[in-house]
């Protein structure tokens, strides 16, 4: 299908009549992902909301293998698989690691870091949804400042901030590091695409709200991604081999944060103290300006970003 | 042609590994499996094996890169101790429950604390309800025989399988090993055809969500190979002595025709009984040494068969099940409480910790045994009291 | 359906052959439906590409309608539908 000046596949590699909740972005984000990478993948799912969403045992809506694995394993099951791919021949295949925020920010990431160190070839996978959702909304170290969740009531929210996971990567001196989110399919198909291109190990954050978990309506999901990048909440940006930087968009105009936390009910209450908010902003500013001081190392300019309204 | 080394047991299933053919090892460092995993990454860097060496961060990792790659078709390897073991628990139970034919060697030795690098059987017993085969042996010879025979077994009922041998006293003890010619061992072993792998082209779902109405299945069907295993580690067993020049069998009988009294024992602590036995008879003592080389499945009609109309039978163990007893004594009087009339079995601790074993120690057991006119479930041997 | 005895069940909890989730219907999960405006639309597929669900039809670069066996309704379909088209509105299912 041609969208605008960018061509993207038809071919559905996730099927209908999976079961992920209304509005799911982690779904969408599988969706993507596919149409990217094509099916000559196979999957490694540790616990995580997909190991309901594909489908119980007696359906499957990918139409790619997949391994179901235990929780903090899916870098190091992919690992594995390709493997045991490799030395039957079908080392060209492409393994992907498809994980949650729970089993990536916390449990998963020894494996993590251990298969990004040894610069495995596979790609792995974190659908954001900032928090343990599958559980029943339990914090997770992705869990931003001042949320609400399940274990961070509202008389005494998240009070740490989200885990700098992507720098943690990048530490790593691996290949490719990608933020993307569902609500920029452009940007998300693209960098896909030149991640399967590469060799070694590869990492995309997908940022993906969670409707039920952020106490919002499901048609709000594509809208709070979007808002989510344009407040520079979740900037898109790219890490080659640890040091290069590339912000891959900033949003035209100034969009106040505010925008973004009203949106969803597990931020509601910290309309009643506004110095929280100012934290909040503080610090999404101080990260902005940062990858922009590595943007500017890298590219000597910001004037390559890309900046222009894609969708209000 | 075959040829003779003289190996450790570690280094024996190192060369069993290679012989095997296995595709991927993955590993852990920890004493005293290290030397394993060392001369097999020499052996893949030499060429000498067409296989991927994945240095992992974790025995956890090490299990679960064997679960992929067993899942992706390919025969994998892994090898580990004690804490490396207890820290794997998880993934035994998956590479079960998923159906894989993963062999790994466990070298036993006792779980800290106290901090103990030497032999005991609690961290592989530990792993009894994984859905593992276990098979425990006594020389460098059946450890080096066992890595190929497990993987026999397990490729046929789709089951994991543990060897387990004893730190030190095999480990790191050497010993003559006849090497076999690979065209036999591939004629023994041919390469693994899984019956489903992970591969593109063919979208399947492996383990996905089971609900109450489809999982008992699942769980049942492992036992049904368990049970089948029975018959196929018999069967395979057969063959492999015929091919190799072996006396092996799920169980190991030795001086049994006759004997009144029976010890039965397990791992690298079998040879010392059975010297003591051997002494033993030459006093006049009708007395037979039963090993138990197979736990898991564990070969109820071979116990009672060699067991059953004894006077008295002995259940030497290198283990405790705290707040119970000896675990190879529980197995062996629960298998024999059908059997008319009543065999009294009495139970002993002893090694524990690496601690030794002497001939003595067996000798002065026997005199005990026939001694004991009530049946003691638990009696320590060697503990300082 | 009929539930399959342990010997049809495959090892390892496998589901062997081709992807059968359309078997399963998501579409009575649905509090409200998406109905789209032919007379508006201008089969710019953002709907297309943003359905979680893989619910949104087309064919020969047209959209045609919905799968309402399998659209669990979420909306998102109506809210990314450009706001000086607007074609698709969310209708309350009916009983």
């Amino acid at each position: 299908m041609i969208m605008r000046n960018w061509t993207v596949p038809m071919e559905e590699n996730l099927l209908e009549g999976h079961v992920a909740c209304q509005g799911c972005l982690g779904a969408l984000a599988m969706r993507l992902m596919l149409k990217g990478l094509g099916t000559n993948v196979a999957i490694a799912i540790p616990a995580c909301c997909w190991t309901i969403i594909s489908g119980d045992v007696l359906y499957h809506a990918l139409k790619v293998p997949v391994f179901h694995t235990a929780f903090e394993t899916a870098a190091i099951t992919a690992t594995g698989i390709k493997a045991g791919l490799t030395m039957r021949g079908k080392g060209d295949t492409t393994v992907l690691a498809w994980a949650g925020d729970g089993g990536t920010f916390d449990i998963g990431l020894q494996a993590i870091s251990g298969a990004a160190e040894r610069n495995e070839d596979i790609i792995y996978a974190v659908y954001d949804n900032e928090a343990y959702m599958n559980t029943g909304i339990q914090r997770s170290s992705a869990t931003p400042y001042g949320a609400w969740t399940t274990t961070t009531p509202a008389k005494r929210p998240e009070d740490k901030p989200k885990k700098d996971l992507v720098e943690i990567l990048a530490a790593h001196r691996i290949p490719y590091v990608a933020t993307v989110t569902p609500a920029y399919p452009e940007d998300f198909l693209r960098k896909v695409e030149k991640a399967k291109k590469i060799k070694g190990f590869r990492f995309f954050h997908i940022f993906a709200p969670c409707p039920p978990g952020w106490k919002m309506p499901s048609d709000y999901s594509v809208k709070a991604a979007r808002l989510a990048v344009q407040t520079k909440v979740f900037p898109l940006f790219e890490i080659e081999n640890g040091e290069r930087y590339t912000i891959n968009y900033e949003y035209p105009k100034d969009v106040p944060v505010e925008d973004y936390l009203k949106l969803q009910g597990r931020f509601k209450h910290l309309f009643k103290t506004p110095e929280k908010i100012e934290h909040i902003k503080e610090q999404v500013k101080k990260r902005w300006d940062y990858l922009v001081m590595r943007h500017k190392l890298t590219h000597g300019t910001t004037d390559n970003i890309i900046r222009k309204v894609f969708y209000k | 042609m075959s040829f003779k080394k003289v190996l450790t047991g570690n280094h024996a299933v190192s060369y069993g590994a290679t012989s095997a053919r296995v595709q991927v090892i993955s590993a852990y460092p920890i004493t005293p499996q290290t030397t394993i995993v060392e001369l097999l990454s020499e052996i893949v860097a030499e060429g000498k094996l067409d296989a991927i060496f994945v240095n992992v961060e974790s025995e956890h990792s090490a299990m679960s890169a064997c679960i992929g790659a067993s899942a992706a078709g390919a025969r994998a390897f892994t090898a580990t101790s004690a804490q490396g073991l207890a820290l794997m628990h998880e993934m035994l139970h998956w590479a079960a429950g998923a159906r894989l034919p993963i062999v790994m060697a466990n070298v036993n030795r006792a779980m800290a604390p106290p901090w103990s690098i030497w032999t005991e059987q609690n961290d592989s017993l530990s792993q009894r309800d994984t859905g593992w085969m276990q098979f425990y042996v006594e020389s460098n010879q059946e450890a080096y025989d066992y890595v190929i025979l497990a993987y026999k077994v397990a490729e046929k009922v789709l089951l994991p399988a543990m060897l387990v041998l004893d730190a030190f006293v095999l480990s790191h003890t050497s010993e003559p090993v006849e090497i076999y010619d690979q065209d036999k061992v591939d004629e023994f072993l041919p390469p693994y055809e899984p019956k489903y792998a992970i591969e593109p082209g063919k979208p399947i779902s492996y383990g996905a969500l089971s609900k109450p109405d489809t999982y008992m299945e699942f769980r049942y069907k492992i036992q049904r190979s368990m049970e089948e295993a029975v018959k196929v580690i018999e069967e395979e067993t057969a063959k492999f002595n015929e091919m190799f020049g072996r006396n092996y069998g799920i169980v190991e009988p030795y001086m049994m025709d006759d004997a009144d009294y029976v010890i039965v024992s397990s791992g690298a602590m079998t040879s010392t009984v059975r010297a003591a036995v051997h002494e033993m008879r030459e006093e006049g003592k009708k007395v037979g040494l039963l090993k138990m080389k197979t736990f898991r499945p564990f070969p109820f009609e071979k116990v009672r068969e060699y067991l059953s109309g004894r006077k008295k039978v002995a259940v030497l163990d290198r283990n405790i099940s705290f707040g119970h007893h000896g675990i190879f004594y529980e197995e062996i009087k629960s298998a024999m409480y059908s059997v008319e009339p009543r065999v009294p079995i009495h139970g002993y601790i002893l090694g524990l910790g690496g601690r030794d074993v002497t001939k003595q120690d067996i000798k002065e057991i026997y005199d005990d045994l026939i001694k004991r006119e009530e049946i003691s479930e638990i009696i320590w041997k060697g503990v300082k009291l | 359906m009929k539930l399959k005895s342990w010997k049809e069940l495959p090892e390892g909890a496998i589901i062997p052959g081709a992807p059968n989730s359309g078997e399963f219907k998501t579409g009575d999960w649905r509090t409200q439906k998406p109905v789209i405006d032919f007379d508006k639309c201008t089969h710019c597929h953002l709907c297309w590409l943003y359905c979680p669900d893989t619910s949104v039809l087309t064919k020969n670069g047209k959209i045609t309608g919905f799968d309402y066996d399998h659209c669990k309704g979420c909306g998102i379909c109506a809210e990314v539908c450009p706001p000086r088209i607007k074609a698709i509105t969310m209708v309350k299912e009916e009983i």
